[in-house]
């Protein structure tokens, strides 16, 4: 029998879940954007952002006090990795670069674990991961005021990005690198100037997702592994839209709680390591460029 | 000096067609050959020949597969590991269920098995291109260790779901120590080498290029694209089950779902990278360094640290240089380890007098 | 760019380079020297179970330098080690064991890989290779038999026991086992061999004392486990028993818990899931957990206090930070060390070999007879973290006996103070010894006698 409530409940949890994920995806989605690389080095940024954050409060530093080093910190390694890694590939393929970023992505953990050591921290945001007991009593549905708070953020930082990429020059430059780097360096955007702000952008998107994560997991090496969650958000929303990733993002948490709740137990569940991926291949054959991803032509 | 084809002729045409045009090449390969059966089996040690060397050949077979989709038919995809778990699973129910069945029969029927497997999943290939391709093979990737797993006749109900792999039984003699299974894997892999060598440079690998190059050209010109795609597909996952196989049976001696994880699929498309996208010689070469490196590394890093520094960081330093190193060869040498060979051979060619 | 140029041409000449002087670290045939006695240490120090391998092998690391520094070695024989990163992955730990196999003109004598994907790998290796496989409380549970598992030992208590205990504790906080019947209890539990290695046993319990059990499965990494704790929502059951691997899954099955609203005073965590790494990132959420325990945490206990004082009052400690003395994978590393040991010293005394290293068969035959007597536990110094117990040639198991403890949002409490064994220990032994006949019927094996 489906319970309606039940069937509500976990529409709702599942919901909030993809919001989680946009949120790392959102990360992969900039750096696409802007310079054609599929990051994968992206979970290594969040794990590393939100480890610094903590360990920077281990430190003494207070949490506002802690956020602003953390924030230079990404940006400093935004720009290392700009410098060192991509800028000496520029015109390889597209495997090549996604090769690098996995090499980028053992750099950043090493060093990581090097620096701040194996231990599991704990992040204290000072927003409750418990259900919200009015909404529960009226409506029986849980959500939390970490769930909400996610939500927030993820439309924040979507807005907020949107309003870069189409209202300002930096942001109109970037659509311009994204279409043609070699035009667009031809009629004097500064590339490297514009490569260097998107992976800080980057950097400080992934220290978002990592504290909102951290809050609710812990701050551990396991968050590495988000990217995998955050994989067929991206396919199926396309690798070039900020949008996208939202809209995709509700999709696949919607669709793999209702998946791993109502068909998993006939399988005997854990359907929802790989039913995101399946979906996102049936999206995919229905349109091989995502929901919003920007259509290819193709020309002999 | 050493390395001079002057003086060679082609006179016949199989001369012309034949794998090794070089007499230097032929006597180099045979050389390589009498070492590797008969040298190197007798002087290796144990931990050399099972834990480095037979990994290593077993890995390379696997790189080779995924090279013949990624560097000949220019497929990118992430599922290597998964159609390994599909052809190790293959041969433990083949030798479980059919009585008497000769290993080297079932380790081929479980390459078939994976290729057949590899078909299916090749599918979204014929509308879906690049990285998206790549994101939709992580499906198979996932799909095929969690239905292992999960279906319990596939572990013939075995409560503990790791399974211990049979003996290798061939002709009656069971191959149990490290030799013996050093030599069933080399002759497996020697064989399939060939074998991939002929197709690449045949018809067959011609048409993997025309597709990875232009496939709509390709397909103007009259090449089926499903076909190709398809039989690229299917020949790159029968070299990743074989491999599986050897790798459950030859190496780990035991079956079990994760040991094929999509770590193990993204080290076999390094494999492919490092090594030389389209290049035979770059799977063995890419496989080596990938496999090794991180087993020198902490070898050496124990030798030079001894106990002085804290284990934990060395660990993590190991893992940091790993991913130096990747990122250094993608700068300097984007071709790979196969590319640096070709240029020393070129070097050799021209020694001691390269003007 | 000269640089890149350079670099280019000297590419071949570095990676030719690295590549010998691996080959020239690799395994040399350097003598041993006389009276040492080498163990192998197959640590897993990065990764998602970084923080169980550091505490573990940190303990076992810590306890080995102690013997030497404060006894001068076994009877004289001093211990020595080589480590290697397994990386948790059962690929890694087969050349790990390959490669700590031999040092020198000595054997490994035992192994312990602290995980069951890696036992699994080379538990088929043991007894051609003449290593003990020690799996403190993990990997395959019918090793309990030793006479199908001559090489394995599964000391001091293995997953059956620990399903056993569990339930029986929720039995007692139900007022009798008759109160369990119609009860429901949640396995919920990583995907793969370890989260489902319990269940034989807990199904046939669970069928005897008619408690409707359900099995939920987790998949790796498990971060995320919202669809599962809205189905145990749905559900209503009694208890939870969870089996999770590393600290993200298991913080996260406790803040998810939390968010559903389900009670944490009725969730029982596993040994190896249970550990302050766990706890601690789910902060307040994590108050009134259980957890079973194989190795009490604490750093009162005379072994570990001496350890303080002794091994790190020097600066020779092992653990990257000090104040994870005396947690619980630390002094289950502890404890795994002092068994070891422990069988070594017996191996000397048996085959009358004091002051001299033992060979791996008479490692076996030394660590089959650990006697760990309440006197002698007290002696070692780990009276209280593990409960007394002896090895036989049947029984690989000892004890099968755990304690239950309570997180209190900054550390564990003892609930139970005594050790807590099965209600019906035959049965779990005679499961084990059917599953093991099972598996020597498939091998092949023909079971040793003992008597």
């Amino acid at each position: 029998m489906l319970d309606f409530q039940f069937f509500i409940e976990v529409l709702v949890g599942g919901l909030l879940s993809g919001l989680m994920y946009s949120l790392v995806a959102l990360g992969f989605v900039l750096i696409y954007k802007a310079s054609g690389v599929f990051n994968f080095a992206q979970g290594a940024m969040v794990f590393f952002a939100v480890l610094s954050f903590v360990g920077f409060m281990e430190l003494g530093l207070p949490f506002w006090g802690a956020l602003p080093v953390t924030v230079v910190l990404m940006v400093i390694v935004g720009m290392a990795t700009e410098r060192f890694v991509l800028r000496p590939l520029v015109n390889q393929n597209e495997n090549t670069l996604l090769m690098a970023t996995i090499g980028l992505a053992f750099v950043i953990e090493g060093v990581a674990q090097m620096v701040w050591g194996v231990d599991v921290r704990r992040l204290d945001l000072g927003i409750k991961d418990e259900p919200i007991s009015w909404l529960a009593d009226k409506t029986g549905v849980f959500v939390s005021q970490l769930d909400i708070t996610a939500g927030v953020v993820a439309g924040v930082m979507v807005a907020a990005l949107g309003l870069l990429f189409s209202r300002t020059k930096v942001g109109r430059g970037l659509r311009a690198v994204a279409d043609d780097p070699a035009a667009a360096l031809s009629i004097g955007i500064p590339l490297k100037h514009i490569w260097m702000l998107v992976w800080a952008a980057a950097g400080v998107v992934a220290l978002v997702a990592g504290m909102l994560w951290g809050a609710r997991s812990g701050v551990q090496f396991a968050l590495v592994l988000l990217a995998l969650k955050a994989l067929p958000v991206l396919i199926i929303g396309g690798f070039t839209s900020v949008p996208g990733v939202i809209v995709a993002g509700l999709i696949v948490g919607g669709s793999e709680k209702l998946a791993e709740v109502y068909i998993g137990p006939s399988f005997g569940g854990g359907i929802e390591g790989w039913f995101p991926y399946m979906l996102a291949v049936l999206f995919l054959l229905i349109r091989p460029e995502g929901l919003f991803g920007e259509k290819i032509i193709r020309r002999v | 000096m050493f390395y001079r084809e002057a003086g060679q002729f082609r006179t016949t045409y199989a001369q012309d067609t034949q794998l090794l045009p070089l007499r230097e090449d032929r006597v180099g390969m045979a050389f390589m050959l009498i070492i590797a059966f008969g040298v190197i089996p007798f002087v290796a040690s144990d931990y050399w020949l099972s834990a480095l060397l037979i990994p290593w050949l077993i890995l390379a077979l696997v790189a080779l597969g995924q090279n013949i989709l990624m560097g000949y038919a220019g497929q990118l995809s992430l599922g290597a590991a998964g159609f390994m778990a599909v052809g190790a699973f293959a041969c433990y129910n083949l030798i479980l269920r059919v009585d008497g069945i000769p290993f080297v029969v079932a380790i081929a029927l479980s390459g078939v098995c994976s290729a057949l497997v590899g078909i299916v999943f090749g599918l979204p290939s014929l509308r879906i291109r690049g990285l998206y391709l790549a994101v939709a093979t992580l499906a198979s990737q996932f799909f095929i260790v969690w239905a292992l797993d999960k279906f319990g006749w596939f572990k013939n109900y075995d409560v503990a779901g790791v399974i211990t792999a049979q003996q290798i039984v061939i002709f009656g003699h069971t191959f149990a120590t490290p030799q013996e299974k050093y030599w069933v894997v080399l002759v497996i892999v020697a064989a399939l080498t060939w074998a991939a060598k002929n197709m690449a440079r045949g018809s067959i690998g011609r048409g993997w290029m025309a597709v990875r190059d232009m496939d709509v050209a390709a397909e103007v010109t009259g090449l089926p694209l499903m076909r190709t795609k398809l039989q690229a597909f299917a020949i790159s996952s029968f070299y990743c089950g074989v491999g599986g196989a050897l790798f459950a049976f030859a190496y780990l001696q035991t079956v079990e779902p994760s040991a094929f994880t999509i770590e193990l699929s993204f080290r076999i498309l390094f494999m492919v990278i490092i090594g030389g996208l389209g290049t035979i010689l770059g799977s063995f070469l890419g496989a080596g360094f990938i496999l090794l490196t991180p087993i020198f590394l902490n070898i050496l890093f124990h030798a030079i640290f001894g106990k002085a520094v804290d284990a934990t960081i060395t660990s993590a330093l190991e893992q940091v240089i790993f991913g130096v190193m990747i990122i250094a060869f993608l700068i300097f040498e984007p071709h790979g380890l196969a590319r640096m060979w070709q240029q020393t051979k070129e070097r050799l060619r021209l020694w001691p007098f390269p003007h | 760019m000269l640089i890149d140029a350079i670099l280019r041409r000297a590419l071949p000449g570095i990676v030719a380079a690295s590549a010998l002087i691996g080959v020239a670290a690799a395994p040399s045939t350097a003598m041993a020297q006389v009276a040492e006695q080498y163990f192998g240490v197959p640590s897993s120090r990065v990764g998602p179970y970084a923080a169980m391998g550091t505490g573990y092998y940190g303990g076992i690391i810590d306890y080995l330098n102690y013997v030497n520094m404060k006894e001068g070695g076994v009877n004289g024989v001093k211990l020595t080690y080589e480590e290697c990163e397994t990386e948790y992955n059962a690929a890694r730990t087969v050349e790990c064991y390959q490669r700590l196999l031999q040092k020198g003109d000595q054997k490994m004598v035992v192994f312990d890989v602290l995980g069951t994907p890696g036992a699994y790998a080379v538990i088929g290796r043991m007894a051609a290779d003449n290593v003990v496989l020690a799996q403190y409380g993990y990997g395959r549970t019918d090793a309990a038999d030793g006479r199908v598992w001559p090489w394995v030992f599964g000391a001091h208590s293995n997953y059956w026991s620990q399903i056993a205990v569990q339930l029986n504790f929720m039995a007692q906080k139900e007022g009798g086992i008759d109160k369990m019947k119609g009860k429901t209890v949640v396995h919920l539990h990583i995907d793969t061999a370890f989260g489902r290695e319990p269940l034989p046993a807990m199904r046939l319990i669970a069928k005897e004392w008619g408690i409707n059990l359900v099995e939920i499965a987790v998949p790796a990494p498990g971060l995320e486990q919202q669809s599962q704790w809205l189905q145990i929502r749905q559900l209503k059951p009694d208890w939870i028993t969870f089996w999770g691997a590393g600290s993200g899954m298991n913080s996260t099955a406790i803040t998810t818990a939390a968010r559903v609203g389900f009670p944490r005073e009725k969730i029982i965590y596993v040994t190896f899931g249970g550990a302050e790494e766990d706890m601690i990132p789910a902060g307040d959420a994590a108050k009134g957990t259980f957890v079973t325990a194989n190795a009490v945490p604490g750093k009162t206990f005379g072994l570990i206090a001496d350890i303080e004082k002794v091994v790190y009052g020097v600066g020779k400690g092992n653990l990257g930070n000090p104040q994870r003395l005396g947690t619980v994978y630390y002094n289950r590393g502890v404890s795994a060390a002092v068994m070891w040991v422990e069988g070594m010293r017996n191996a000397q005394k048996i085959h009358n070999k004091v002051g001299k290293p033992v060979t791996g068969p008479e490692f076996r035959d030394g660590y089959e007879a650990i006697n760990m007597t309440p006197e002698r536990l007290k002696e070692l110094g780990i009276d209280g973290i593990v409960p007394p117990f002896k090895l036989s040639c049947l029984n690989h198991e000892g004890a099968g006996k755990f304690k239950i403890m309570q997180w209190d949002g900054a550390k564990f409490q003892i609930v139970s103070t005594d050790w807590v064994a099965p209600p019906d220990p035959a049965f779990i032994r005679k499961l084990i010894e059917d599953s093991a006949a099972k598996y020597a019927a498939e091998n092949n094996i023909t079971p040793r006698t003992c008597s």
